[in-house]
């Protein structure tokens, strides 16, 4: 089965994207394939690369890194919600004029288009989230 | 590109959280690709399509006014439950009357409003192909 992926709260705050995490390994494991995965509203929060949690605990970003890099996962963080929250790449940075920028290896910046085209081409939409 | 049915289903109230404001953000960008498109306000959703909301206490942007161009945006099916609205002592009347214009029928100006009970709301789940639940 093809599967969307819809992550709509941040790293640690809430246990949604390590949840999703989880299920997208089983899901590959099950031999499914994941379409796309799209952050929104806090959610965009996972794809920063300068999340340092203690060492004991779980890095949520980098884990999805490996898991995008392992599997050739598309990881979308939605351009709106980003812009409000801070995450920033080299295209954003340079539009916005920021003095850096800081989206983790595997996550890509676009529009929420990439949602819908999720919603149209996936099997299932499955949204993490309260 | 093949035609779904979408729900955004609407659960929280519009202030408070930002769900309900990046809800409809998806809502009007999801409206050029042409799908299937239906509305569910449920719980404090309801309160998201509330008459006369005015955030100038709190010092938020009242987004209220943009539920009023959905219709020019073709999306005309907007479903309230009932048992949401009677929790929350408010009728249709309190709601922003939400309009749109049927082409077939020279324009004419149609509510773009029903109000379900619970189960006629699980039906339009049900026969829905992608919820988006915010």
């Amino acid at each position: 089965m093809k599967l969307g992926i819809q992550i709509n709260e941040g790293p640690y705050n809430h246990e949604a994207s390590v949840t999703a995490l989880n299920y997208c390994k089983a899901a590959i494991e099950a031999g499914h394939e994941i379409f796309r995965v799209f952050f929104y509203h806090d959610g965009v929060n996972n794809g920063t690369r300068y999340s340092t949690p203690p060492q004991d605990d779980i890095n949520i970003a980098n884990s999805w890194s490996a898991l995008a890099k392992e599997h050739n996962l598309d990881l979308v963080v939605c351009v709106a919600a980003a812009q409000r929250r801070g995450i920033v790449d080299e295209g954003e940075q340079e539009r916005n004029g920021k003095d850096g920028n800081n989206i983790a290896d595997g996550f890509r910046i676009s529009g929420l288009g990439q949602l819908i085209e999720a919603g149209i081409e996936s099997d299932r939409l499955v949204v993490f989230g309260d | 590109m093949a035609t779904k049915k979408f729900m955004y289903v609407n659960r929280k109230a519009p202030y408070g959280t930002i769900y309900a404001w990046e809800s409809l953000e998806v809502i009007l960008i999801g409206a050029a690709f042409e799908q299937d498109v239906a509305l569910a306000f449920i719980d404090d959703g309801v309160y998201q399509i509330a008459k006369g909301q005015d955030t100038t206490e709190v010092g938020i942007k009242n987004f209220s006014p943009t539920y009023s161009a959905l219709g020019d945006y073709d999306i005309n099916k907007i479903y309230v439950e009932k048992e949401s609205l009677e929790a929350r002592g408010l009728t249709v009347d309190d709601l922003m009357p939400l309009k749109w214009e049927d082409e077939d029928e020279d324009w004419a100006e149609k509510d773009s409003i029903k109000v379900v009970n619970a189960d006629e709301m699980k039906a339009l789940l049900d026969e829905s192909d992608v919820l988006l639940n915010f």
